[in-house]
C-alpha cells in the first residue's frame, strides 16, 4: 500500500469501522470486536507511515475540490504525523477501557457511543493530516459536531445544557472567527495550503496581523484560551472516557495542533516574531495558564480540577508557540504528546474511582490509594508529568519550552512557567498525599467495601502511566519529528 | 422543424395544457399521477435547455414566428435556464412527494382544482423565468401569483384564508407596482421587450419617468420576494399553507422574482448607466442586512416549526440580495448560487415538516418531543438540511456563505462589518435549528406518542433526494457555482 493510501485509510477506517458498530448493534461482543479491530488496523496504518516521514518524506493526496481552487488536500508533516501517532494508539488503550467503564456502570446508549467515537476518531486523523486551511475547517467542525452526542449522552438537564454550551462556544467560534479569517488568509493570498514557513509575509502587514492573530486563536476554541474555555469543564458531563480520549487527546489537541500550525504554517514564526501587533499572543496564553490554574486549586470535582488544569497545560502548547523560537516550538509539539498520555492516565483514574468507589470528590479520596494502589499509583505518574518532572514525558516538553523561553529573553514566560509548576504541584500533590497517606474516613458505614476498579479500567491505565514514563526514557523519534517541524 | 426547436415554448406551454386537463380528472390518484408525469417532463425539458445554452448560448424563440419586438419572444440565456433548472427540479421532486400530505390536508373533492392550481403555479414561474418580454413577466407573474393564493387556501387550516387573502393584497399591489414601471419605460422606449428596453433605455436614461420606473419596479418586484421590511406576507402564508406547497414555493416563488430583479436592475437598468447616481445597492444592501439579522432573530422564538423556517426564508432572502447588491464577480455568483441552494435547503426542511405534520399533526416544537426516536430517518433528514441551511462544510450552505464572505471582505472597510454580520446570522441559525434537533433528540417522548411511526416512503424518497442533493452540490461544485459565475459574468457585462 502506498503512503498516499495510508492517509486516505487513516480517515477510512473508523468510518468504515462506524458502519460496522451500527451492524453489529445487536450483539455487544462482537460490536465492541468490531471497536477494537478498527483501532487496531488505524494504528497499523499510522504508524506504519511513521517511519518514512521520519526520514523525511511529506505523503500527499487530493481528494476532490471542495470549492473551486481549494480541494480536500491531505499532507503528512511532522507535528501531523505526531499527533496521529499519539491518537490512534491512545483509541485502542481507551477502547479497552470504554469497555470496562460502559459495561461496569451499565451506561445506556451504548452503540450510539462507539460510533461518535469512532467517527471522532475519523475526524480527528481529518486533523492531524489536513494540508490546507479548508481542510482543517472541515475535520475540525466534524469533530465538534460528532462529539456533541457523547457530551449529552446522559440525556438528563444538566447535560443538555453542558452540551449548549459545548455546541455553542465551539461552533459561534469557528464560524464567527476561525472561518472569517480563512476566508480573510483566501482572500489576501489566494492560498490556503499550509506551507512551511508561512506565506503571509508581504500579503499582511502592521495591525492587521494581530487581528487576523486575534481571529485565528480566539476562531480555534478547541485551544480553550480564556475566556472562551468554558465549553471544556461543561464537556466533563460526558462519561469518562468520553473525557479521557476526546476532552483529554483528541478535541483539545485538535486546538492546539490548529494553533501550531496555523503559527508555524500560515505567519511563520520569523515573520509573527518580526510583527509587534502579534505579541498579545504570549500574555493571554500566559494569564490563561496562571489564573486557569488558580481556578483548578479551588475545585473539589475531580473531574472539573482535571478540566481546568487541561485548560492550562493546553496554554502551555499556545504560549510555547507564542514564543516563537524553534525550541519552544519543538517544546509545543512535544508537549501534545506529553500531556496526552499524561492526562488521560488522571482521566482514567478518575473514571476508575468513579467505578469502584462511585466518588467523585476529591475530599473523599482520604486513604483510598491502599484500596486501589494500581489506579492511584498511575494517578501519581500523571501528576508528575502535569507537574513536569523527571522521570516522565511532562520534563521533556517543560525543558524545551524553558530553553526557548530564555533564548529569546522572554522573561514573561519564563516567570509563567515557574509559577504555575508550583501551582500545580499545589493541587496535584495533595490528591496523591491524601490517598496513599491519610486514613479512610469510613463513618461506621460499612457498605463502603470496594477494591479495584474492573481489570480493563486498571489494565488501561497502567500502560498510559507507563507510557508517559517510556517517552521519558525513549524520546529519540517524537524528539525528531518536533526538530523537523521546528527546522522548517 | 424539430421538437428540439420549439423546447422554449414547449416549457411553458406543457404544463399551461396541461393544467385544465388536470382538473377533469376525477379522481384523486389520478390527478396526482398526471402532475407528477407533466413535472418530469417539465424537468427534462428545463435540463436540455440549461445542456443547449451552454454549448451554442442563448437561445432566441419567436412566439408564432413573430420577430420582436412586435411579437413576443423566449430568451433562454445562462442565468434563466439556470431559473428554469431550480423551479423545474424542485416541482419534479416535490410533485411526487405532495400526494400524502395532500390527501391529509385538503379535502378530497377538491384534488383535481389543487392539483391544477399546482400546475398553473409551475406554469407561471416558468413564464416569468425564460420570457424576454417585460409585459409578459407581469402575465406569468399573475398566473402564478392567483395559482398560489389558491393553493396556499386550500388548506384544512381556516387561517390559511387569511395568509392567503394577505398575500393576495400585498401581492397585488406589488405586480401593480411592478406593471406602472413597465408603462413608464414602454411610455418612453415604445417597447416591451426586455433586450430592447436595455439598448433604448440610455439615450432617456436620466428622465423622471425612467426614475420613477426604477423605483416602482426595484419596490414592486421586492414585494414579491418579500424583502424586509416588505416580507409581511410571507410568515403567515408559508405557515398555515399545506405543507406540500410551503415547500415548491418557498423554494421557487421568491427565487424567481429575485431573478426578475436581477433582469431589470442590470439588464435594463444597466450597470453602466446608473441613472442619475442612482444605485440600487444604496438603499437594498442596508435593507439585506436587517433582514437577515431580524429574520434570523425573529426565528429563534417561534414555536412553530413552520414559521421558524419562514422567518429564516426571510435573512435567506437578505443573504441572496446582498450578494447581488455587490456589483461584483464574487457577490452576485453568492447571490445567483444561493438562489439554488437555498431552494434545496428549504424545500428539504419544508418537507420534513410536512412528513411529521402527517404523523404527528402539529410541528409546535412543544409535540416534537422525542420524535427523534419514532421518525429517526426524518429527523435525521432534518439535522442534515439544518447543517446545510447553518452553513457547515460539505454542505451547499457553506458553499453560499463561502462566497458571499469573500464578496463581502472585497468590498474592503465596510464590507468587514457586513461580512461579521453574515456570521452572527448564521450563529443565531445554529440556535434555532438546534432548539428543534435538542427537543426531538434528547427529551422524552410523551405518553402516546407510542403509535407515531416513521413517514411513508413517498415522502422519504424525495425528502433524502434533496437532503443527498445538499450534500452532492456542497462537494461537486462544478454545475452550480459554475453556472453562477457565468451568470454572474453575463450580468456584469465581464468577459470571463
Amino acid at each position: 500500500m502506498s503512503p498516499e493510501d495510508q492517509i486516505l485509510w487513516a480517515v477510512a477506517l473508523p468510518l468504515i469501522g462506524a458502519v460496522g458498530i451500527v451492524l453489529a448493534a445487536k450483539q455487544p461482543n462482537l460490536r465492541e470486536a468490531v471497536t477494537l479491530v478498527t483501532a487496531s488496523l488505524l494504528f497499523v496504518d499510522v504508524w506504519t507511515l511513521a517511519p518514512s516521514v521520519l526520514a523525511g518524506a511529506r505523503p500527499a493526496v487530493d481528494a476532490f475540490e471542495v470549492i473551486p481552487g481549494a480541494s480536500l488536500n491531505f499532507v503528512v508533516e511532522p507535528l501531523g504525523m505526531t499527533f496521529a501517532c499519539v491518537a490512534s494508539l491512545l483509541w485502542i488503550v481507551n477502547s479497552v477501557y470504554s469497555i470496562g467503564y460502559m459495561r461496569g456502570n451499565k451506561e445506556h446508549k451504548q452503540t450510539r457511543f462507539y460510533v461518535c467515537f469512532a467517527i471522532a476518531l475519523a475526524s480527528t486523523m481529518g486533523v492531524a493530516f489536513a494540508g490546507n486551511l479548508i481542510t482543517l475547517f472541515i475535520f475540525y467542525e466534524a469533530l465538534t459536531l460528532c462529539t456533541y452526542p457523547l457530551v449529552t449522552h446522559k440525556g438528563t438537564e444538566d447535560a443538555m445544557q453542558s452540551g449548549r454550551t459545548y455546541l455553542g462556544i465551539l461552533i459561534s467560534t469557528s464560524i464567527g472567527l476561525q472561518l472569517l479569517a480563512i476566508i480573510w488568509t483566501w482572500n489576501a493570498t489566494g492560498n490556503m495550503a499550509f506551507v512551511a514557513g508561512g506565506f503571509l509575509a508581504g500579503n499582511i502587514e502592521g495591525p492587521e496581523v494581530g487581528l487576523l492573530l486575534f481571529l485565528y486563536m480566539f476562531g480555534i476554541g478547541k485551544a480553550a484560551l480564556m475566556p472562551i474555555h468554558r465549553w471544556l469543564p461543561a464537556a466533563m458531563v460526558a462519561p469518562t472516557p468520553v473525557s479521557a480520549l476526546l476532552h483529554a487527546v483528541a478535541v483539545v489537541k485538535a486546538g492546539v495542533f490548529s494553533v501550531v500550525k496555523v503559527i508555524v504554517y500560515v505567519f511563520g514564526v520569523d515573520y509573527l516574531a518580526g510583527e509587534p501587533s502579534g505579541q498579545w499572543l504570549l500574555y493571554v496564553a500566559g494569564f490563561t495558564i496562571i489564573v486557569a490554574s488558580v481556578i483548578a486549586l479551588r475545585q473539589d470535582n475531580l473531574k472539573r480540577r482535571l478540566a481546568y488544569s487541561t485548560v492550562s497545560q493546553l496554554s502551555y502548547v499556545v504560549l510555547a508557540a507564542a514564543i516563537l523560537s524553534p525550541l519552544s516550538v519543538i517544546g509545543a509539539a512535544l508537549h501534545i504528546a506529553a500531556h496526552a498520555f499524561g492526562k488521560i492516565t488522571l482521566f482514567f483514574a478518575a473514571g476508575s474511582i468513579y467505578t469502584a468507589a462511585h466518588k467523585d470528590r476529591i475530599s473523599q479520596l482520604d486513604g483510598i490509594g491502599r484500596r486501589m494502589p494500581w489506579t492511584m499509583g498511575a494517578f501519581a505518574v500523571g501528576a508528575v508529568s502535569m507537574i513536569g518532572l523527571p522521570p516522565t514525558a511532562g520534563f521533556l516538553s517543560k525543558w524545551y519550552m524553558l530553553l526557548g523561553a530564555l533564548e529569546t529573553q522572554q522573561m514573561v514566560a519564563v516567570g509563567v512557567i515557574v509559577a504555575s509548576t508550583l501551582l500545580n504541584a499545589a493541587y496535584f500533590l495533595p490528591i496523591v498525599y491524601q490517598a496513599f497517606f491519610k486514613t479512610e474516613a469510613t463513618d461506621g458505614n460499612p457498605g463502603t467495601e470496594h477494591g479495584e476498579a474492573p481489570w480493563p479500567i486498571v489494565v488501561a491505565l497502567c500502560s498510559t502511566a507507563t507510557l508517559t514514563v517510556l517517552l521519558f526514557l525513549f524520546p529519540g523519534p517524537a524528539l525528531e519529528l518536533a526538530r523537523q517541524l521546528a527546522g522548517g | 422543424m424539430s421538437v428540439a426547436a420549439h423546447l422554449p415554448a414547449l416549457q411553458v406551454a406543457l404544463p399551461l395544457i396541461a393544467a385544465p386537463l388536470c382538473s377533469l380528472l376525477r379522481r384523486p390518484g389520478v390527478a396526482w399521477g398526471f402532475a407528477t408525469l407533466v413535472s418530469w417532463v417539465v424537468l427534462v425539458i428545463a435540463a436540455l435547455l440549461l445542456a443547449q445554452v451552454l454549448s451554442e448560448g442563448t437561445l432566441i424563440y419567436e412566439m408564432g414566428g413573430w420577430a420582436a419586438p412586435w411579437g413576443i419572444i423566449y430568451e433562454v440565456d445562462t442565468i434563466n435556464a439556470f431559473m428554469l433548472l431550480i423551479v423545474a427540479a424542485i416541482g419534479a421532486i416535490v410533485t411526487p412527494y405532495a400526494r400524502h400530505t395532500v390527501t391529509a390536508e385538503v379535502p378530497a373533492e377538491q384534488h383535481n382544482l389543487f392539483y391544477a392550481a399546482w400546475l398553473l403555479c409551475l406554469t407561471g414561474l416558468l413564464g416569468i423565468a425564460i420570457t424576454g418580454d417585460a409585459f409578459n413577466v407581469f402575465v406569468f407573474l399573475e398566473i402564478s401569483s392567483l395559482s398560489s393564493y389558491v393553493l396556499i387556501a386550500a388548506s384544512n387550516d381556516r387561517r390559511a384564508l387569511t395568509a392567503a387573502y394577505q398575500y393576495l393584497v400585498l401581492g397585488t399591489i406589488g405586480a401593480t407596482f411592478y406593471l406602472i414601471g413597465v408603462g413608464l419605460i414602454y411610455m418612453m422606449t415604445g417597447t416591451l421587450n426586455i433586450s430592447d428596453m436595455a439598448e433604448r433605455l440610455p439615450d432617456v436614461a436620466n428622465t423622471r419617468p425612467i426614475r420613477a420606473a426604477a423605483g416602482f419596479i426595484t419596490v414592486g418586484i421586492a414585494l414579491k420576494f418579500a424583502l424586509f421590511p416588505l416580507h409581511l406576507w410571507l410568515p403567515n402564508a408559508y405557515t398555515y399553507a399545506p405543507s406540500a406547497v410551503s415547500a415548491f414555493l418557498a423554494a421557487t416563488a421568491t427565487k424567481v422574482s429575485i431573478y426578475v430583479l436581477l433582469r431589470f436592475e442590470f439588464v435594463v437598468f444597466g450597470v453602466d448607466i446608473g441613472i442619475a447616481n442612482f444605485h440600487f445597492s444604496e438603499f437594498l444592501m442596508p435593507l439585506c442586512v436587517l433582514a437577515f439579522l431580524a429574520g434570523s432573530t425573529v426565528a429563534i422564538f417561534q414555536n412553530d416549526v413552520k414559521r421558524l423556517l419562514a422567518y429564516s426564508s426571510v435573512a435567506q432572502i437578505g443573504y441572496m440580495v446582498l450578494g447581488v447588491s455587490f456589483y461584483s464577480l464574487d457577490g452576485m455568483t453568492a447571490g445567483i448560487v444561493h438562489l439554488f441552494n437555498h431552494a434545496m435547503i428549504k424545500s428539504a426542511l419544508f418537507m420534513v415538516m410536512g412528513c411529521i405534520m402527517l404523523r404527528v399533526g402539529s410541528v409546535q416544537i412543544k409535540d416534537l418531543h422525542g420524535i427523534g426516536r419514532h421518525m429517526p430517518w426524518t429527523m435525521f433528514a432534518f439535522v442534515l438540511g439544518g447543517l446545510s441551511l447553518i452553513g457547515v462544510p460539505l454542505t451547499v450552505g457553506f458553499i453560499s456563505k463561502w462566497y458571499l464572505i469573500l464578496g463581502a471582505l472585497e468590498e474592503g472597510g465596510y464590507g468587514f462589518a457586513i461580512a461579521a454580520a453574515v456570521l452572527i446570522s448564521s450563529l443565531l441559525s445554529v440556535i434555532y435549528i438546534w432548539r428543534v434537533v435538542e427537543v426531538a433528540y434528547f427529551k422524552p417522548s410523551p405518553h402516546g406518542a407510542a403509535e407515531i411511526t416513521e413517514a411513508p416512503l413517498g415522502m422519504l424518497i424525495p425528502t433524502w433526494l434533496l437532503i443527498g442533493a445538499n450534500i452532492y452540490f456542497g462537494v461537486q461544485t462544478d454545475l452550480t457555482v459554475g453556472v453562477a459565475r457565468q451568470a454572474a459574468a453575463l450580468l456584469l457585462g465581464i468577459d470571463l
